[in-house]
């Protein structure tokens, strides 16, 4: 599944540390995180609450700054947000209520200065018919489901075609049929296109479905605990099974052992 | 007798078969056409307008004194020949104008001080001051002042309409601007969107309903300042607006006149806040879904 060929990786995240403040306290979220995500990579960050995987996404899209080791795109080093990596959120507001679906994937590729006019128009229409939404195209966003709002995001994001697109747990506040539906929407799609992207996560089969590369992170402060191959779709669901046990019993077997490395960690 | 009640086979299944559609009475049957006229907002309303109308006819025609409660028939031809005389539409005219004037300053200048309050940390401490210092302060109390700072004349009167609206308008507009999510922030930075561009694409859309609702305020109070500035030095003033009409009927006591001005009032309020604001709801907030 992982394509051997390609020599640079496309992301590159180096001996990251990152603290953010609280009102109270300077928090560690990850301590030295490495791994590289190569093109068309289906990357999973998978742990529990507490490590640091969504913060370690929001440093990749730029949002914060690590205080040690350093994230590359493509060679270049990641200092702010930008367009070339689209991110999708978990929550339901982050289209603007004030444009329809439509406007929504153009706004997006308009302003970033991708495209504009009709060119826009077009581009956002054939991405919201990918996902299923061309019934919806002019349909303010507070007249849809959840699935429905996440998709257009899952749109808006493919629509700019960016080099890695960020995924935080897009799927995590849908019920647990559309979910199921979403993730196989989400892997019919890469089949098309083959995109590169960076998906949080802290449920192990969907760490399992959706990812070809997993990175397990450890709690308080986020370390790496292993990066691990996925299996391929249509693996019989023993082997499934047992992945999905190994990875728990990875993240949860010695779980007094690491919040004592925690507390050491915080000192 | 506790192993009955747990094993789950001794309570029997449930099966129903439910009835076909023409075993009910009524499944939809249309309302009665009282009913239906009953439901109508408008019509409730102009029943009770209706209502207040006859008994204040037949209250004045009972105390039959006109120069302390004329009846509303009076207070029509009052109103009529005031607006066909030309004298009413001047006055407000001219109250609209200065309004005009006063309110659009200090929506620029609440647009200013709420722009430097989200982009600098000084900025905001100086705006949650100023408001909560100068909010509680009725505009009409800092008039003397204004007299003298800037004479009788539209001066004064534009202070005291923008020092009205300035603080009731920023004040709604910087909550509006904190309550973005921060998904929406950072949905407008992944646009490569920061600054003004952030606050003009993305923060002032999304805070459009605090924004609006600031407005609604802000015009209330400038309106109700306005009129009171106006009666209290009206007099003076060389071209008066409504305010001055009420005062000057009053004076002639042309009382049929002074309830045509109030009249007056109340309809331009209405218009504004029923028309042009709930117009601007309709085609924004409400159709946006951001409120009901």
């Amino acid at each position: 599944m992982l394509d051997m060929t390609q020599s640079q990786p496309l992301l590159d995240v180096r001996g990251v540390t990152l603290r953010y403040k609280t009102r109270g306290h300077l928090v560690t979220a990850t301590y030295r995180v490495d791994f590289s995500v190569l093109e068309s990579d289906r990357f999973v960050l998978l742990g529990p609450s507490g490590c640091g995987k969504s913060t370690l996404l929001k440093a990749v899209g730029g949002y914060m700054a690590p205080v040690e080791g350093e994230i590359r795109l493509k060679g270049h080093r990641v200092t702010r947000p930008g367009p070339d990596r689209m991110m999708v959120f978990q929550e339901f507001d982050q289209l603007l209520p004030w444009k329809t679906v439509r406007q929504n994937v153009s706004f997006a590729l308009r302003t970033s200065g991708k495209l504009r006019g009709k060119a826009a128009d077009d581009k956002a229409m054939h991405y919201i018919e990918r996902v299923n939404l061309t019934r919806f195209a002019d349909a303010y966003p507070h007249t849809l489901s959840g699935g429905m709002k996440q998709r257009v995001a899952i749109a808006r994001g493919m629509a700019m075609e960016p080099d890695i697109l960020l995924m935080d747990e897009p799927f995590a506040a849908l019920d647990a049929l559309t979910r199921q539906r979403m993730q196989d929407e989400l892997l019919a799609l890469w089949e098309d296109t083959r995109f590169t992207v960076l998906f949080v996560t802290h449920s192990i089969p969907e760490a399992v479905k959706i990812g070809n590369r997993i990175l397990l992170l450890s709690p308080h402060p986020g370390q790496v605990k292993a990066e691990l191959n996925s299996v391929p779709r249509g693996t019989d669901p023993e082997t499934t099974a047992r992945l999905e046990a190994r990875i728990h019993d990875m993240l949860f077997s010695d779980r007094v052992e690491e919040e004592e490395q925690g507390e050491v960690a915080h000192v | 007798m506790s192993d009955a009640m747990s094993d789950a086979t001794s309570r029997p299944e449930i099966l129903n078969r439910t009835r076909g559609g023409q075993d009910f009475g009524i499944i939809e049957k249309p309302l009665t056409p009282f009913e239906r006229l009953y439901n109508q907002v408008w019509l409730r309303k102009s029943f009770i307008i209706l209502v207040l109308i006859v008994a204040w006819e037949a209250y004045a025609r009972h105390l039959d004194n006109p120069l302390l409660v004329p009846t509303f028939s009076e207070t029509m031809t009052a109103w009529w020949g005031g607006m066909t005389s030309g004298v009413l539409p001047a006055r407000v005219w001219t109250s609209l104008q200065v309004l005009a004037l006063g309110f659009s300053t200090g929506v620029v200048l609440a647009a200013i001080l709420t722009i430097a309050a989200i982009t600098t940390r000084i900025g905001t401490d100086f705006l949650e001051t100023m408001t909560a210092m100068l909010n509680p302060l009725p505009a009409i109390a800092l008039l003397p002042l204004a007299l003298i700072w800037f004479g009788l004349g539209i001066g004064s009167l534009v202070f005291v309409l923008v020092h009205s609206v300035l603080w009731a308008v920023a004040l709604n507009t910087h909550a509006g601007f904190r309550g973005v999510s921060n998904t929406l922030r950072m949905v407008g930075r992944n646009y490569g969107l920061s600054g003004l561009g952030l606050v003009f694409r993305i923060l002032i859309p999304a805070a459009f309903p605090s924004i609006l609702a600031g407005l609604k305020i802000g015009w209330a109070f400038a309106w109700r300042t306005l009129i009171a500035a106006e009666l209290v030095f009206g007099v003076a003033s060389g071209k008066g607006g409504l305010g001055w009409y009420i005062f000057e009927s009053k004076n002639q006591l042309d009382i049929p006149e002074v309830f045509a001005g109030l009249l007056t009032i109340i309809m331009i309020g209405l218009l504004v806040e029923n028309v042009i604001f709930r117009t601007l709801e309709n085609r924004t907030v409400r159709r946006w879904g951001m409120q009901n």
